[in-house]
């Protein structure tokens, strides 16, 4: 994991000490509103229905136990006793006092974490796939990669008022975890054919009210480019992304209007004019520090050991709950004898990412005994265990089921996204939570879940789309219609490398309705695909949409 | 114009803590909506506007929100989104307003009130 040097370390206090000011100042009376609000997004503090709404950056979704312990103490000592993991890999405390910001900051850079930039139009925190440095399938771990653009994008004076909040995500998977084509910047690492590591480079995808697929602007970017490229992108963003009109802000839009081919042509030149720069280019990242930073992702002692476990084979013949969650929720690790656990934060009727101080505290033990000290936070809103022995699973599921942390649910129908929604957040237009917990109960019992196989549903309570509705196989919107709360139903979204943004099934439904209608559409799933090995997202890709409105409509 | 104003009250969020927050009729906030001054006319609803509009240094954010009026005088929201302002998360009943202690949080300035 990375490690803060002596730069960070005084970076992150005084952005402390000079927020903790301004705080101050706004509760004497000394600034506005309208002056403290910027203040207070650019250090992730929001203003939502009942309180004041603190994002902390995980940057990449990884963080080690001690980290853990410090959220799960901020919870319990400033907080309601729980936080909400978000589609973003960060963390958000929703019940934040003014008087305490400053105080938890500290508590946080205490253990070289902070909320700067998650929030404002700026560069936010970088996300990357949750299996990083664990899965089998990687070609390399995206994370050095994404510290690198952290250290870049903070603070970088030229990019700290863009035209609207810029988004970027790494995978270094060819099977995209990381949902890359939906940001303002996907960055998939792979090799070229004479064996070098460089990134295809992905721009304009995002999802919100105009959701876009992101386009490739570059097929193959060396990686000692990566910044100077990266800079030049966001120099033509901020020089021709729209001022002037919120909605078409995001450089989604730019790609679109600009055509990618002027695009590509436009940051190609901007890239050429940087590399001829006298010297080099000016973002051109130090060797040394360069190698530092990979040091720190250097990949743990793993044991040596055979891939299969004895011990974990009889306690499964013995145990069939811990059997059906290893199968669920258990990846392929790329040490032999070795597994990634995915803890699911999707308890039947719970809202999805919402993990309390307890729970936050036994994830940061297992973190420590059995995962080499590593979580990660995964889009999902789930917690993963990247680094397990398989002889340690039986103990693992054992602590977790004690901790309510058990679910075997993790890429089935109940491992539901969902974002706050008008539960708590001042933008959105109906709830998403309560949508959430009616499904998780309606499809809880295993084995039906089980017979349904992979499929994701995705909720979000307003068009923003923090909940990803769009790449659901199932989406749902919550809109408001004459004065209640209002469903649209969209079918067939994608979130891997082969995106799709779902279609809109028909006219919104009322918040009673969802989960009848959900029904249907599954049960009319089951009735037609070919087998059970084929998913709801082939079947609608085989059929397309018509029997599955006719499903959704059937009432 | 006059004709199609609805009975508003102005509510905000109380600046240390972000609680929701009404006007009352002395021109300070409370935490209840059945404390609020209720504003009759567009004239009323601008009067209770600029009287929130000096006290930045204690609420966020003040606005007139349509209510409706129960049989004897009182507010009650016309919208749900100002409903769950009144009470608190729906999926969390033991917090915000709706919880057995909603003043737990403190302000209101720590309740000698503002």
């Amino acid at each position: 994991m990375y490690r803060y040097d002596e730069f960070d370390h005084d970076y992150v206090r005084a952005r402390v000490s000079e927020f903790r000011d301004q705080t101050q100042r706004r509760i004497d009376g000394a600034l506005t509103e309208d002056e403290y609000k910027p203040l207070r997004l650019q250090n992730g503090l929001y203003l939502q229905l009942h309180a004041y709404m603190l994002r902390v950056a995980i940057p990449y979704g990884t963080l080690n136990s001690r980290q853990m312990r410090t959220l799960a103490m901020i919870a319990e000592r400033w907080d309601e006793g729980y936080g909400h993991f978000t589609t973003r890999q960060n963390i958000q405390y929703n019940w934040t006092r003014l008087t305490d910001v400053g105080d938890i900051l500290d508590a946080l850079a205490d253990v070289e974490m902070h909320a700067i930039q998650t929030s404002g139009n700026c560069i936010r925190n970088v996300t990357a796939d949750h299996f990083a440095g664990a899965a089998a399938d990687e070609i390399e771990d995206p994370r050095p990669t994404a510290e690198l653009i952290r250290q870049w994008s903070t603070a970088h004076p030229e990019f700290a008022f863009l035209p609207r909040k810029f988004k970027v995500a790494v995978t270094g998977s060819p099977n995209d975890r990381a949902v890359t084509k939906a940001h303002d910047i996907g960055l998939r690492m792979l090799r070229n054919a004479a064996g070098e590591a460089g990134y295809e480079v992905i721009v304009g995808g995002g999802l919100g009210r105009t959701p876009m697929i992101g386009k490739v602007i570059r097929d193959f970017l060396p990686k000692d480019d990566l910044l100077p490229y990266l800079e030049a992108i966001l120099r033509v963003y901020n020089l021709h992304g729209r001022r002037d009109n919120k909605y078409k802000a995001r450089i989604k839009i730019l790609v679109h209007e600009t055509g990618i081919e002027d695009m590509r042509a436009q940051v190609e030149a901007e890239f050429e004019r940087q590399m001829h720069e006298e010297g080099g280019p000016l973002v051109a990242p130090d060797p040394v520090q360069v190698a530092r930073i990979e040091s720190y992702f250097a990949p743990p002692a793993f044991e040596v050991l055979p891939d299969r476990s004895e011990t974990l084979e009889v306690a499964m013949a013995n145990d069939a709950a811990l059997k059906t969650w290893v199968e669920n929720n258990t990846s392929d690790h790329r040490a032999s004898g070795h597994a990634i656990v995915t803890v699911a934060i999707k308890g039947t009727g719970e809202a999805p990412g919402d993990a309390t101080t307890a729970q936050m505290r036994v994830l940061a033990t297992l973190g420590e005994r059995y995962s080499h000290d590593e979580l990660r936070i995964s889009h999902e809103q789930n917690v993963i265990l990247p680094h397990v022995r398989k002889d340690d699973l039986p103990a693992i599921f054992s602590a977790l089921r004690k901790a309510g942390l058990a679910s075997a649910n993790a890429g089935l129908i109940t491992d539901i996204i969902a974002c706050p929604g008008l539960d708590y957040c001042a933008l959105a237009t109906a709830r998403s939570i309560p949508v959430a917990q009616d499904l998780s109960r309606r499809f809880a019992a295993p084995e039906r879940a089980a017979a349904i196989g992979n499929f994701t549903i995705k909720i979000s309570g307003c068009i923003n789309a923090c909940g990803h509705h769009h790449v659901g196989h199932v989406g749902i919107l919550g809109l408001e219609k004459s004065g209640i709360e209002n469903y649209q139903i969209t079918l067939g979204g994608d979130h891997t490398e082969t995106m799709a943004v779902g279609e809109r099934a028909g006219p919104g439904i009322s918040a009673e309705e969802v989960g009848p209608a959900i029904e249907r559409l599954v049960d009319a799933y089951l009735d037609t695909r070919v087998d059970e090995t084929e998913r709801f997202i082939d079947t609608y890709r085989r059929i397309g949409a018509e029997p599955f409105r006719q499903a959704l409509y059937a009432a | 114009m006059a004709r199609n104003f609805k009975p508003s009250i102005v509510s905000a969020n109380d600046l240390h803590i972000g609680d929701v927050v009404y006007m009352n009729s002395g021109g300070g906030w409370t935490r209840k909506l059945a404390e609020a001054a209720i504003a009759h006319t567009a004239e009323e609803g601008e009067t209770l506007m600029a009287r929130a509009a000096p006290q930045q240094a204690k609420v966020v954010g003040p606005y007139l929100a349509d209510v409706a009026l129960d049989d004897d005088g009182r507010p009650f929201p016309t919208h749900f989104r100002e409903r769950f302002r009144t009470r608190g998360p729906s999926t969390r009943p033991d917090l915000g307003k709706q919880s057995a202690n909603p003043e737990r949080r403190e302000p209101l300035a720590a309740s000698g009130g503002i």
